[in-house]
């Protein structure tokens, strides 16, 4: 299946290689490179390239490439997914993903990626069990093998593998036991110049923060289960509760997972929070434009928007702009032609504008389109589909646990067109 | 200075070496403090080494040193080199030395140095084989299987035997990690050297039998690998991998499905014709009613789909809902290659939700929607915004977005669309905005409503700044108006006037082209054209020199007054052109048009040649032709046939012999028909929906028996052949009704959390689950129906059926163990063969369970299967005594009946012996000798060489009672001595269950009246005993099989004698709350009243 792996880093070098059969040389590349080139934008390389000899598959993500190379047919979702899962396991041993880190950690990199596949086959994807196996560095960790000259390598096997539970380890135990459960939910939106809704919709997730001794059963169930309309969820939840009782009923990995994910059905109205009344305009003859930018609350439920955020993408043309604003801070980005307006707060009595003007390189032809306008939000404690997490459950240990719910409204792609 | 450093560094490490070696001779734990001592030095020294040379050197002494953090740290930097892609070859005979290490980890970065090098270093290689074949051997599960990985990775082709026997050993180990281990060594020995095709075939025959969720993803991508066309090989697992699919880890899942999705293909009909003929006739039939007599010759029997087929579908349907994009997208292609056309759209929400994920991700599934919605609109009209283009989209999205959207236009959403569309064509990517009018062109070829609007807004373009647009716009027009030219003289002149100002090749090329073939339209304006064109021909590229020829020649023919001149300049001009095209065309054209004497003939056709009317091009979709193939391959997302990729096969006009499917039974059983597990069937309330339907179809095909199909889901399926279809239904009510025994994770995972509850509060590893069985099996039914019902989801469905659960939990004990004797194959499970090999595992705690578990589900669905075709008799065995080992001088010898039928002659009463050696030597030859009376037939069971003291050992015989209750006397002998032995049977182990319908037996009943009839009133013990315990005591007491009843009061059961198969019907009468009148019908009027008293007592106990 997969043959190698390839890390490359922004500017095309390959700092970390890895075969898992037959060593392929990192010629291969070459291909990888030609198409990047032509890309000019990393995003819009082809995830899957063709070379006389191998197919390249390639994800880009945190400024890495990861690129494997392969010989005979397989499904690319197949490698693409885990790849993504070789990114996440990383982020979730070194707290980030990037060449530095990897290039530090090169030791338990390779370690990882050896018991990750086995003939290019995955064989333990599951971070809980690769955590038994090979242990996260630590600062505490490194001093003490330094002195003792122990190793970071599991003595103990890893006991998940082989249960039915592979995403638990056994003998789990804490002092305080806890089980916090974020709902997380955004909203993707297109709205057209006039403030209408092209396309609105709601995706959220439950992502999960569970540290229970043991082996505790949970049940979670809503107040308005009806809402969801698509869900796919951790291999943990059991699909037969949720079909006939619509409970999420599971025993959680240990630590932070992502419990489900769900799509609200479309028929019911998304609330857009915000409303934007906006003009930008290039002048015909003199090579300037203006700006006039305000956002005000729409539908919040009466909680604060918070994190305020408007990313407008400038024509090349623009050069520079000369903007006030009544709140917050504007940045105009000369080589990406990127203007940040970070708000923070939305106060309803004293809505935030910005406006100005836009000075445009002399004689270059006024641009086609307005920029549009990328806005992002957040509000707490709301569930902007009104979901509500009505009670959580635990079975089959003694002890009680601290449970939370917290509710949290985001922005996900949400674009004003102008 | 870098040059100072080795020295410096040899000789501390030296000093350190020399004082290491001190301490530990005196004992001292110095230790820490010098490896911080070492550490230091090794991290001055060893880091700023960038040239190799000194760094090797320096390694390897590192690796030769004795002390382990020094070796682990030289390790550590030769891992870092090899992930940079440096050689570290040299360092090899160093580093292999360390191959049987303590340290685990330095043991693991050796591996990883050893599988990157081996292939280099073939002959150093060999010599770490010795440790790893040592580690093959190892009691620990995890150790042996990185022997095995390791060993199966070193691509050394000397040590391929070596490599086959350690594969052989491990598939079939204890462990179902070592096993996994072994199917993927199996594909790297197969790389390595092909010609062990054979005998790995073998290996993976043997692991595609493993029931263990753990291996079956594994070994199916042996197969895949090694030998895809062997589909022989999946049908007798296809059933057992669809239910165990749920279970499988998610990348086993995805290669599963994928196997699956050929193998269908190649084994069950069609579900697309046939449907659709289908429905038209059932509309048929619905409105008009003389249809009837029409229908009968055209209509091909009505399409049903073969069970297995549906059970694929079925059991991977909720994996639509995995949080990997790989399962999802492989879920999606089975039921678009698989399902009925109707079907297909529940894979669409899904799909949709994958959108959401990375962008790599969002780019596969766009690709393979952009096949779908070709063929399927209406699939993905619904959720068409969802593919509405973001400015922030890279570039390969939008356009596969855009792709889609024009795809999914129709009459009713284009305007909706051209909307969105016209915001895309002001976007600042070019590209895209091009890719947008070509999206415009097909939307107005395909739709005509909107083809004006769409002409009109494309002329609009035209004065677009941009020029891409403009020249991406002309080229469009161009293909439109060729669909329709009569009217559109104004949009031709309009692109004569903005001839001047486009640049872009391919746009100049195509308004030349319009200019020619509609010259007849703009004849003024044309020649102008051609004027404009000559002055400027060389400079223009190729593309347009051709055009322009063309132009040329075509105005010479409509027009030659105006343009002979003209035209023969441009000839002229093209005949010494650079580009052999050019001058090629020229002379071409040159010999058509211009009359000479050579070319008379052809210089007549010239104007039907050149100004011949053109099919208008038809604008389709890139992804036309992707459907041929398999969706979600790598091959579809290249639009090329990737190497290894496996066509999908067309369906099968006929299907091939389904009972392929039928997993093993055991011979003589086929004539004994299934009784119970059939008759209780129907009853269960917690039935599938599409059970009903399928089963009705089938019975009423296969209707051959039953007289009266009022009852027909019911009716006794008592010929031979139900016998198959039975143990069908059964594999679809185990997975299906809710239960879904082996297969669902919610059982399972329910029950590996009530094991671990139970090891934690009784502190006992396997032992819980062991003293379950073993109550069981004593008859202690309550407790067992207690832990049954609080177990599993199992009880679920079971609860919805009639029979009790302790019953088939009685038969999980006792059947099985029958089929280990007859069957050695087929690894059915026995808990009691079971229990001594966990005991003996090395890791009892962790093995137990997972091992338990996995043998659970495989138990299970044993039994759904096994009911059907052996005796769903009544568990709690009675054992009597045979042998006393007091009088046996040590050999002691019980037997009981396993109500099993016999293997070995249909007449013969089946009977278990278990041997025991209670004495203090061996006793050998254990064997039957001598009989009385001479004529009885028994089958004896084969002489036991030897036998242990303490051991005990379980033997079958069958002996032939002829009905009666005689005795069978013979002696049972050893080496030494020989003890005459009877065994008087009990009169209700002489009979056979036998199933029939209520209907069948009332008529049998009838026909057995008179002398054949003895009946009696029995008072019970207690009153008001549910139905339940007294049929349980009457199946304790004989061997039959109940009746389903439709009347409350009444009990049925039937059955038959073993030798004459005389019927015998038992029927009791629960007149009120104590008493109940007892019946017996059958010929055999001594076994009736024998029965009847053992029945009475068995009763007034109850």
């Amino acid at each position: 299946m997969i043959d190698s792996l390839f890390l490359i880093n922004h500017s095309g070098d390959i700092f970390l290689e890895k075969h898992w059969k037959s060593v392929i040389s990192r010629s291969v590349c070459d291909y990888f490179f030609e198409a990047k080139e032509k890309a000019v934008d990393p995003e819009n390389v082809a995830p899957v390239l063709q070379t006389p000899h191998h197919y390249l598959i390639s994800i880009y993500r945190d400024k890495i490439f990861f690129l494997s190379a392969i010989q005979t047919e397989v499904p690319p979702l197949f490698v693409i997914e885990f790849l993504h899962r070789v990114g996440d396991t990383f982020l979730d041993y070194f707290g980030e993903c990037s060449e530095t880190v990897i290039k530090d950690n090169v030791v338990i990199v390779y370690e990882l990626l050896e018991e990750m596949l086995d003939n290019g086959f995955p064989l333990a994807t599951e971070s809980n069990v690769l955590k038994e196996m090979i242990k996260p560095p630590n600062i505490l960790r490194s001093v003490v093998n330094t002195l003792t000259g122990g190793s970071n390598v599991g003595n103990t096997l890893p006991t998940g593998q082989l249960s039915n539970v592979p995403w638990r380890r056994a003998g789990v135990k804490y002092t305080n036991n806890e089980a916090y459960f974020d709902v997380i939910e955004e909203i993707d939106a297109i709205l057209d110049k006039s403030g209408t809704t092209v396309f609105a919709e709601i995706q959220g997730v439950i992502e999960a923060c569970v540290r229970l001794t043991g082996m505790p059963d949970l049940t979670l169930s809503f107040m308005n289960p009806r809402l969801l309309d698509d869900v796919s969820f951790h291999p943990c939840v059991r699909f037969k509760r949720w079909e006939s009782e619509r409970v999420l009923s599971f025993i959680p990995p240990d630590g932070n997972f992502t419990l489900m994910s769900y799509q609200v059905s479309s028929q019911n109205l998304v609330a857009i929070p915000v409303y934007v009344k906006q003009n930008i305009s290039f002048l015909e003859a003199g090579s300037c434009g203006r700006l006039d930018i305000t956002i005000g609350p729409k539908q919040t439920m009466g909680k604060t928007v918070e994190g305020l955020m408007v990313t407008v993408h400038m024509p090349k043309a623009v050069l520079t702009v000369n903007l006030t604003a009544t709140q917050g801070t504007h940045t105009y980005d000369l080589a990406t032609k990127v203007l940040v307006w970070d708000i923070g707060k939305l106060n309803p009595q004293k809505l935030p504008n910005l406006r100005g003007s836009l000075s445009m390189q002399p004689g270059a032809p006024k641009p086609e389109e307005n920029p549009s306008l990328n806005i992002d939000l957040k509000i707490q404690q709301l569930a902007i589909s009104g979901l509500k997490v009505s009670r959580l459950d635990m079975y089959g240990e003694k002890y009680k646990p601290f449970k939370g719910v917290k509710y949290l409204t985001k922005a996900g792609k949400f674009q004003v067109r102008t | 200075m870098d040059r100072g450093f080795p020295s410096l560094r040899s000789e501390a490490a030296g000093a350190v070496r020399t004082m290491l070696a001190s301490a530990e001779s005196l004992q001292l734990t110095l230790k820490p403090e010098l490896s911080q001592e070492e550490q230091a030095l090794t991290h001055t020294n060893g880091k700023p080494k960038e040239t190799h040379k000194a760094g090797n050197e320096d390694l390897k002494e590192m690796l030769e040193s004795n002390k382990e953090s020094l070796k682990l740290e030289a390790m550590k930097r030769v891992v870092g080199l090899i992930s940079k892609g440096k050689n570290a070859s040299e360092l090899f005979p160093a580093v292999v030395k360390n191959v049987a290490s303590k340290n685990i980890e330095l043991k693991k970065l050796v591996y990883v140095y050893l599988v990157r090098y081996a292939e280099e270093q073939q002959d150093l290689a060999l010599l770490s084989i010795s440790t790893f074949q040592r580690a093959l051997k190892d009691p620990n599960q995890f150790i042996r299987a990185s022997a095995l990985r390791v060993l199966s990775s070193i691509r050394v082709p000397i040590i391929v035997p070596i490599m086959m026997l350690a594969i052989k050993e491990a598939a079939t180990d204890l462990s179902p990690y070592v096993r996994k281990t072994s199917a993927h060594a199996i594909q790297k020995l197969y790389s390595l050297d092909p010609d062990q095709k054979e005998q790995l075939i073998e290996v993976i025959e043997k692991l595609l039998k493993d029931k263990s969720t753990l291996v079956a993803g594994s070994v199916v991508v042996a197969f895949e690998e090694v030998c895809p066309d062997r589909i022989d090989l999946i049908h007798k697992n296809y059933r057992k991998l669809c239910n165990l699919l749920v279970d499988v880890e998610e990348w086993g899942q995805v290669v599963i499905i994928s196997m699956l999705t050929r193998y269908a293909r190649t084994q069950f009909t069609s579900p697309w014709k046939e449907d659709a003929v289908f429905d038209e006739n059932n509309e048929k039939t619905f409105y008009d009613s003389d249809s009837e007599e029409k229908k009968g010759p055209t209509e091909a029997k009505p399409y049903m789909m073969d069970p297995d087929h549906r059970l694929l579908l079925r059991n991977t349907k909720p994996l639509l809902q995995s949080r990997n994009t790989a399962v999802v997208m492989s879920v999606a292609q089975l039921y678009w290659h698989l399902a009925p056309k109707h079907e297909v759209s529940v894979v669409t929400k899904s799909l949709v939700r994958l959108l959401r994920s990375h962008r790599e991700v969002q780019y596969i599934v766009l690709q393979n929607i952009a096949t779908m919605s070709i063929q399927r609109k209406g699939m993905f009209e619904p959720y068409m915004k969802s593919f509405y283009v973001r400015s922030t989209d890279p570039t390969h999205i939008k356009t596969l977005k855009l792709e889609i959207l024009t795809n999914l236009a129709n009459e009713a959403n284009i305007s909706t669309i051209l909307r969105e569309f016209q915001t895309y064509v002001k976007s600042q990517d070019k590209a895209f905005a091009a890719a947008t009018i070509q999206a415009i062109g097909r939307c107005a070829t395909n739709i005509s409503e909107v083809t004006d609007t769409c002409l009109n807004g494309l002329v609009l373009l035209l004065s677009n700044r941009d020029e891409t647009v403009v020249a991406e716009s002309v080229v469009v027009i161009k293909k439109l108006l060729q669909t329709q030219p009569t009217q559109h003289s104004e949009i031709i002149k309009h692109m004569a006037k903005l001839f001047d100002n486009i640049t872009v090749p391919m746009a100049r090329a195509s308004i030349l082209w319009l200019m020619g073939e509609y010259c007849d339209r703009v004849p003024k304006i044309a020649p102008d054209v051609l004027r404009k064109m000559a002055k400027i021909f060389t400079t223009e590229e190729d593309i347009v020199k051709l055009q322009t020829v063309n132009l040329a020649a075509k105005l010479y023919l409509t027009n030659s007054k105006q343009t002979k001149l003209l035209t023969q300049y441009i000839l002229n001009l093209g005949k010494y052109d650079q580009n052999y095209d050019i001058r090629d065309r020229t002379r071409f054209i040159r010999q058509l048009i211009v009359p000479s004497e050579k070319s008379g003939a052809l210089n007549k056709y010239a104007r039907r040649i050149l100004l011949a009317p053109k099919p208008a091009p038809v604008l389709e979709s890139a992804f036309k032709d992707r459907d041929r193939f398999q969706l979600g391959t790598l091959s579809h997302s290249l639009n090329v046939k990737a190497s290894g990729y496996q066509e999908l096969s067309d369906w099968p006009a006929v299907a091939p012999d389904p009972s392929v499917r039928n997993v093993e039974v055991i011979e003589p059983v086929k004539e004994w028909a299934p009784s119970l597990g059939k008759a209780k069937q129907p009853k269960s309330d917690a039935k599938f929906y599409s059970d009903d339907e399928e089963k009705e179809e089938e019975g009423s095909e296969r209707s051959t028996s039953s007289e009266d199909d009022s009852s027909s889901s019911s009716s006794s399926n008592s010929d031979s052949g139900s016998e198959e279809e039975s143990s069908e239904e059964s594999e679809k009510t185990s997975s299906g009704s809710g239960g879904s025994s082996s297969g669902s994770e919610k059982s399972s995972s329910d029950a590996e959390s009530e094991q671990r509850q139970k090891k934690k509060t009784k502190k006992r590893t396997r032992k819980p689950a062991a003293s379950d069985s073993d109550s069981d099996e004593n008859g202690n039914a309550d407790q067992a129906s207690s832990s049954a019902t609080e177990s599993s989801s199992e009880s679920e469905s079971d609860s919805g059926s009639d029979s009790p659960a302790p019953q088939k939990k009685a038969e999980a004990n006792t059947q099985p163990k029958m089929a280990v004797k007859s069957k050695k194959e087929v690894s059915l499970l026995d808990l009691d063969d079971f229990s001594p090999v966990v005991t003996n595992a090395p890791k009892p705690s962790v093995i137990s369970s997972s091992l338990l578990s996995d043998l659970e589900g495989l138990s299970l669905s044993n039994v759904s299967s096994a009911v059907q075709v052996t005796s769903p008799s009544f568990g709690p065995v009675k054992t009597y005594e045979l042998l006393h080992h007091m009088t046996g001088k040590g050999l002691a010898a019980k037997y009981h009946f396993p109500r099993q039928p016999c293997l070995y002659q249909p007449s013969m009463v089946s009977v278990q012996v278990i041997l025991t050696n209670n004495s203090d030597h061996a006793l050998e030859e254990i064997h039957i000798g001598e009989r009385s009376p001479a004529s009885l037939n028994v089958h004896c069971f084969n002489t036991i060489e030897r036998l242990e003291p303490g051991a005990s050992v379980t033997v079958s015989m069958g002996v032939d009672f002829s009905d009666s209750t005689q005795a069978a006397n013979f002696q049972l002998c050893t080496k030494e001595d020989q003890f005459g032995v009877s065994i008087q049977p009990a009169v209700g182990e002489l009979l056979m269950p036998f199933t029939m319908t209520e209907a069948d037996f009332s008529r049998e009943q009838r026909n057995l009246q008179g002398m054949n009839e003895t009946s009696a009133t029995v008072t019970m013990a207690t009153a008001n005993t549910p139905r339940q315990a007294i049929s349980k005591q009457v199946l304790s007491v004989a061997n039959v099989g109940a009746v389903s009843s439709s009347q409350d009061n009444m009990l049925r059961f039937s059955g038959r004698t073993v030798s004459s198969k005389a019927l015998l019907l038992v029927s009791l009468d629960l007149k009120d709350s104590s008493a109940v009148l007892l019946t017996i019908n059958t010929e055999k009027t001594v076994m009736a009243s024998m029965l009847l008293r053992d029945l009475t007592r068995a009763l007034a106990q109850a």
